[in-house]
């Protein structure tokens, strides 16, 4: 009976989770009258508009990751190594992301790096661009911060930084060959989190005028009926993979941790 | 001026003073140990040693040059820790190259010490070998390989055999004594292993709540405790209260027995007690023993460990226990009865303090 309750629960689970997600992708395949046809992803996939945001996101993405990888790395190491005492500190300020909006940020950003400031990112694209990447940056720090924390903590930093320093070694050859290579899997995972925000973000890229992919997607829902399926059946899809590779590079990390 | 000095060492962390005043000068080419419980600031000193950990009084310096200003980076001294330490995401080789290629040295010439080094603690064939593909020995011997390969100007070795099983201990210590002979480099060992101290040291510092108790060759550490704290710490020993009968004729009595002692009592005065200490294995058990070397007293327990038969034996309000070696034909004193133990008057040392 107990059996019947629990197998109950998780098809519920799943049909709640999953009917919708069927739905959309039965109607994003239902362009062409009375057939199935994947001419909503042809007219997506063929639309410059889409490869010009969603190639602008990758690379911001991208830029996103090594800022984020080169920004907490050193970081979470040198707090866990040297300040363990301000480790609860640095986690309250990495989750103020979690709570401080969006929009929050991005207006502070404006104010602070507008044409009449001190500092006039928003004068230019590419001062635009770094503001945004910064502004990803923040969004992503949770994720990023909590996967290279966690990944520290499996192993013995102190003693391999010593062991390191006795081999003659500087803090540059520490992390770069020995603290990066064995949180590896944990800076991927974080990477991954961050491909997956930073490609579906909205609200910064909207209100610094950046033709990313999140506002394209938002353009595109509000003007057409079957691409907006598709467009987010593929987006579902590129998360789903971004999950999946975690998922690979957390089973890859214990195989090879495993005990002789 | 002796290779390694280590002159006034003081180290505190906030109000704990660990290190107080820690003198010690160790030759080219020795092989001294740190030995001592947990606490008494033998790992501190090693670290300071290495640039770990910054003296808070004091000068270290190596082959005459002060290592003050020197990060650890800048020493060059191998280290070997206990949790071993090798780097995950490097192979046995790549870990015992690590130490070369930081210092830029050509490809040709790390292949061939990484070889050698390998060759040295004989597991060339591990050489493709990643840390979690070994065994704890392996390991601490790559570990060993790795620290030897950059010709470090000294050895240091931080409790490197305690995660270790008894038995790969006990041939780990014979196999680092003899590298370390080969190659004639100066190591500082650390230990709270009185047996591994003891069997592979040129010399031992016996170390008691940050302070040197005694400095000296194993044998002199062993047979001529200096300190209470040495003579309890090193071995199993015997503390008998003894009280002073003639100074003059270093005649004491213990309970109500005499006893005449080889060694001056020094300045006391008949009447006084003095600490006596008697090793178990310095003594026999023999019926017809008398006079001045022999106790005689109650069996209060005789316990089997193996290769010897320990008996413990009341003599007025001490309790001395003594080592028989076993053999198949020896029978033990049973509980209860009268045994003589005898033994030699050099066998009986003063504890001064």
């Amino acid at each position: 009976m107990k059996k019947f309750w629990a197998w109950g629960a998780l098809i519920f689970g799943l049909l709640y989770f999953i009917l919708p997600l069927v739905g959309m992708t039965n109607f994003s395949l239902k362009m062409r009258r009375g057939v199935y046809s994947l001419d909503a992803y042809a007219v997506v996939l063929g639309d410059p508009r889409f490869q010009e945001t969603f190639t602008y996101s990758i690379l911001m993405a991208l830029s996103t990751i090594v800022f984020g990888v080169l920004l907490v790395v050193p970081t979470a190491y040198w707090v866990r190594l040297k300040l363990p005492g301000l480790r609860p500190y640095i986690e309250f300020i990495t989750l103020l992301p979690l709570v401080i909006p969006a929009i929050v940020i991005v207006f502070g950003y404006i104010r602070l790096y507008n044409t009449s400031s001190w500092l006039p990112l928003t004068g230019t694209t590419t001062g635009t661009n770094i503001l945004l990447m910064f502004g990803y940056s923040t969004l992503a720090l949770p994720y990023m911060y909590r996967s290279v924390d966690t990944g520290l903590r499996s192993i013995d930093i102190a003693t391999l930084t010593e062991a390191a320093q006795s081999l003659g070694a500087g803090w540059t050859t520490i992390l770069a060959k020995i603290i990066l290579p064995n949180v590896l899997v944990a800076v991927l995972s974080g990477a991954f989190l961050t491909f997956a925000i930073v490609i579906g973000e909205f609200t910064m890229a909207a209100l610094l005028n950046r033709p990313a992919f999140g506002p394209y997607m938002q353009l595109l829902g509000a003007n057409r009926a079957y691409e907006p399926a598709a467009l987010a059946v593929m987006s579902f899809a590129l998360t789903w993979g971004c999950l999946g590779l975690i998922q690979l590079v957390s089973r890859f990390q214990k195989g090879a941790q495993s005990p002789a | 001026m002796s290779f390694l000095n280590l002159t006034s060492i003081q180290k505190s962390f906030g109000p704990v003073q660990v290190v107080k005043d820690f003198n010690m000068a160790i030759e080219k080419g020795e092989f001294v140990s740190f030995l001592g419980p947990s606490g008494c600031g033998k790992t501190t000193v090693l670290r300071m040693i290495a640039g770990f950990e910054t003296p808070s009084g004091g000068t270290i310096s190596i082959n005459g040059k002060s290592q003050a200003n020197l990060r650890p980076n800048q020493r060059n001294i191998g280290m070997v820790f206990q949790a071993y330490a090798l780097f995950p995401n490097m192979n046995v080789a790549e870990n015992v190259a690590f130490g070369l290629k930081v210092a830029g040295r050509p490809k040709a010439e790390i292949d061939q010490r990484v070889k050698e080094m390998l060759g040295l603690i004989k597991l060339d064939h591990l050489a493709d070998r990643y840390p979690y593909q070994m065994s704890g020995g392996q390991q601490q011997r790559v570990a060993l390989a790795r620290a030897l390969a950059p010709k470090p100007q000294v050895l240091l070795l931080d409790e490197p055999l305690s995660a270790l099983d008894a038995k790969i201990r006990v041939s780990l210590r014979e196999e680092i004594r003899m590298i370390q002979q080969q190659l004639g480099i100066t190591t500082v060992f650390v230990t709270h292993d009185q047996e591994e101290a003891l069997s592979i040291s040129d010399r031992i510092v016996v170390m008691n709540a940050g302070k040197a108790d005694q400095i000296g060759a194993p044998a002199e550490i062993y047979n001529r405790p200096a300190t209470r704290f040495v003579a309890n710490f090193v071995g199993t020993l015997n503390l008998i209260e003894a009280k002073v009968v003639d100074p003059a004729s270093n005649r004491v009595s213990i309970g109500d027995q005499g006893v005449t002692l080889r060694e001056p009592l020094g300045n006391v005065k008949a009447g006084d007690t003095i600490s006596l200490a008697l090793r178990p294995e310095a003594g026999s058990i023999a019926a017809d023993a008398k006079g001045d070397t022999a106790l005689t007293g109650e069996v209060i327990s005789s316990n089997f460990l193996g290769s010897v038969i320990r008996t413990r034996m009341k003599v007025g309000t001490a309790v001395i226990s003594f080592d028989m070696f076993n053999s198949p034909g020896l029978v033990p004193p049973a509980v209860g009865e009268t045994a003589t133990l005898r033994f030699t008057a050099t066998d009986l040392l003063i504890i001064r303090d």
